[in-house]
């Protein structure tokens, strides 16, 4: 009985809809990356092809990244977790499917728009400028549909799942609208700089990591079947994050001409956000302790887990990379990639890869074609994405030292080539795990099985 | 504490009140700090046609008179702006910062270091700062190098660095491989980087004993070209 209820509660269609339009953007992106890693190394096979040209390319794997891979992947989680935690369906299906096709139209137009050449000079924003109205009332659309549950929901007092949603559908819309228009129309210069730093660090901080956590608080105790282990960290970790983070954003531009009381402002509160993660870690690893066995069974939390301890190192990495005295070496240099790899894959993507081995078996109504294969992708992505993070790391250190020493530009050219072979080695090993996942995920869908109990 | 777990509480506090509070902390107050910078328009940017618009009329003298007319205030204008919007659409801002940092020795790298004045007009809205150097700062790039270095790089970059990973840019030529519209404006744009500033201090330059070149560019041009005792 109560199952049936849960079936009628989400719009399994939808789930489904937004998990293949997360993976597809996923392909898309890393073949993106792939090509543009090829420049690197003077391998590049499309040098005189205006509309495949490695800057642009490079702005269709970010962009995708962001509003296609994780967005679409957070949005089936959320579809999926919402109505189950509030007893009360989204608000109107048709309007799901709406935004749904809407979204991906946005995400078509970004890429063909960003290709041809009118690209936005924000990062993370890239969105050509007459897009970024129609990502403002999608997005809008978009939480309307998935507010109204919690809204609606009878309980007055929220699980902390639905605190993170509820903070994070609001900081969407408005860090969206901050960051695409203020810094372009309105605040010329090094205040508009401070701005789009506000935002570059706001889209992660305020949207990525509440819909992160938040799927976290649902589907790790909901796999584990035993609730999170203190209630107090929760809140701890939640309200802390929600007054540390926003005030992050400077750190992007640190040692510029931004009024130094703000770059020391962002500095502190990046350190203090490093606090606020370990007591959400603590709370997590206590949830599993004497479970752990179940990260050899279950592959959904090995990505879990696996995606807290990345979140636990990019966090410890950035209390560090953020102070000022290491910014004079790492700054500018690979070292940020890596950094930013291992927060928007090792962490969100990981997680997504664990909620999307979770949920689809329970989409499509038939259990996995081969658990083997999913094991394969977790090792090849893993490893991959670990051998990435610690290359691209020790590049930028590399760079960041011949910088400061004064080595001629080309020095640190030839000495960053062998790191960038190794990175695109490594990006080919994450491909590789993808296309084994996807192809599991295909053989699933089409396997001739009786439906399995979701 | 129930009331922190409360929808509305979390709505107002959490969603809207940290929010702004950050705007206002990290937005607001820098921009009062900034806000009476005088603000400039391209055309005011452009008053000073710099030596090196002069020199790009006059190596392309057809392509220029095709598609900006004359080299005065307005047609700079327009070129600046032009290559401005070419420097967005190519990213190039994904792989050249622009802003010098008072440490790790960019000030003898690549010459002052930035001010906030220097930001303060139309082409740095939004602004340009980058976050990633695969290639060098180019804050002080104007005038560094003569229009020829930049037409050879800007068509074949490993022609004139050969270890660049900068990719080519065919399409700013036409089909008599000189510069088109976009490409007269992107080199005229970054010549202009650095001059939104006076009184720069030029950075140091060094004459190679024995290099022919070198006596006959000058200090000015450096890094054009190899020099002659290095070359095999």
């Amino acid at each position: 009985m109560e199952r049936n209820n849960q079936r009628q509660l989400v719009e399994i269609g939808l789930v489904k809809a937004h998990l293949i339009a997360s993976v597809v953007a996923f392909i898309t992106l890393l073949l993106a990356g792939l090509l543009f890693s090829l420049q690197f190394l003077y391998r590049y096979p499309f040098p005189t092809i205006e509309l495949l040209s490695p800057g642009r390319v490079r702005m269709v794997h970010t962009n995708l990244a962001a509003y296609g891979f994780l967005l679409n992947a957070f949005v089936a989680g959320l579809l999926w977790a919402v109505p189950r935690m509030t007893k009360v369906p989204i608000l109107s299906a048709k309007l799901g499917w709406f935004v749904f096709w809407a979204w991906q139209v946005i995400l078509t137009a970004t890429v063909v728009g960003l290709l041809a050449g009118y690209a936005q000079a924000i990062e993370w924003g890239e969105t050509p400028i007459f897009v970024d109205p129609f990502v403002v009332v999608g997005a809008i659309l978009l939480v309307i549909n998935l507010i109204t549950p919690i809204i609606r929901c009878k309980d007055k007092v929220l699980y902390v799942s639905l605190w993170y949603f509820t903070a994070g559908f609001i900081w969407l819309c408005l860090t969206y609208l901050m960051g695409n228009y203020f810094p372009q129309f309105f605040v010329p210069g090094v205040a508009g700089a401070a701005i789009a730093g506000l935002f570059i660090h706001d889209l992660v901080g305020l949207f990525v990591t509440p819909m992160g956590w938040g799927l976290m608080y649902y589907f790790v105790p909901v796999i584990l079947k035993k609730p999170i282990w203190s209630h107090g960290l929760s809140l701890i970790g939640f309200w802390a994050l929600a007054f540390c983070y926003p005030l992050n954003g400077v750190h992007h531009f640190l040692w510029s001409p931004i009024p130094m009381y703000a770059q020391y402002g962002a500095v502190i509160s990046t350190v203090a956000v490093e606090i606020v993660v370990t007591t959400v870690i603590v709370n997590f690893f206590a949830t599993l302790w004497g479970n752990s066995n179940v990260l050899r069974t279950s592959i959904p939390l090995r990505w879990f887990y696996t995606g807290m301890i990345c979140y636990f190192i990019t966090c410890l990495q950035c209390s560090i990379q953020v102070l000022l005295t290491v910014q004079e070496i790492i700054h500018f240099t690979d070292w940020v990639v890596g950094h930013a790899h291992l927060v928007m894959f090792g962490v969100f993507g990981f997680w997504i890869m664990g909620f999307l081995t979770y949920l689809w078996p329970k989409v499509v109504g038939k259990p996995w074609h081969s658990e083997l294969l999913n094991g394969w992708h977790y090792w090849l992505t893993t490893i991959g994405m670990g051998l990435m993070f610690f290359d691209l790391v020790a590049g930028g250190l590399i760079q960041g030292f011949l910088w400061k020493n004064l080595s001629p530009w080309e020095n640190s050219i030839a000495s960053s080539i062998p790191f960038w072979a190794v990175r695109a080695g490594a990006g080919i090993m994450i491909f590789i795990g993808q296309v084994i996942f996807v192809y599991n995920l295909w053989a699933t869908a089409w396997k001739p099985v009786a439906e399995v109990d979701r | 504490m129930k009331v922190t777990e409360r929808f509305s509480f979390i709505l107002l506090v959490a969603g809207l009140g940290f929010f702004a509070f950050s705007i206002a902390v990290m937005a607001f107050l820098p921009w009062l700090n900034l806000k009476d910078i005088p603000m400039r328009s391209v055309e005011d940017l452009a008053k000073n046609v710099p030596i090196e618009f002069y020199d790009l009329s006059s190596r392309y003298p057809e392509q220029f008179k095709r598609y900006f007319g004359d080299v005065n205030s307005a047609s700079y204008a327009k070129v600046l702006r032009l290559g401005r919007d070419t420097y967005v659409a190519e990213a190039c801002w994904h792989c050249h910062s622009q802003y010098v940092r008072p440490i790790s020795n960019e000030d003898i790298r690549f010459g002052d270091v930035s001010i906030p004045d220097e930001y303060q007009n139309e082409l740095q809205l939004p602004p340009l700062f980058g976050t990633r150097r695969v290639g060098p700062d180019l804050t002080r790039e104007g005038g560094k190098r003569p229009n020829d270095w930049h037409v050879a790089h800007f068509y074949n970059p490993r022609e004139v660095v050969p270890t660049s990973v900068m990719p080519r840019y065919p399409w700013f030529f036409d089909s008599s491989e000189k510069p088109n519209e976009r490409g007269l404006a992107i080199i005229a744009y970054v010549q202009w980087l650095g001059k939104s500033r006076e009184g720069l201090t030029a950075p140091e330059k060094m004459i190679y004993p024995g290099c022919s070149a070198c006596s006959i560019f000058g200090e000015k041009y450096k890094e054009v070209h190899i020099h002659e005792k290095e070359k095999k």
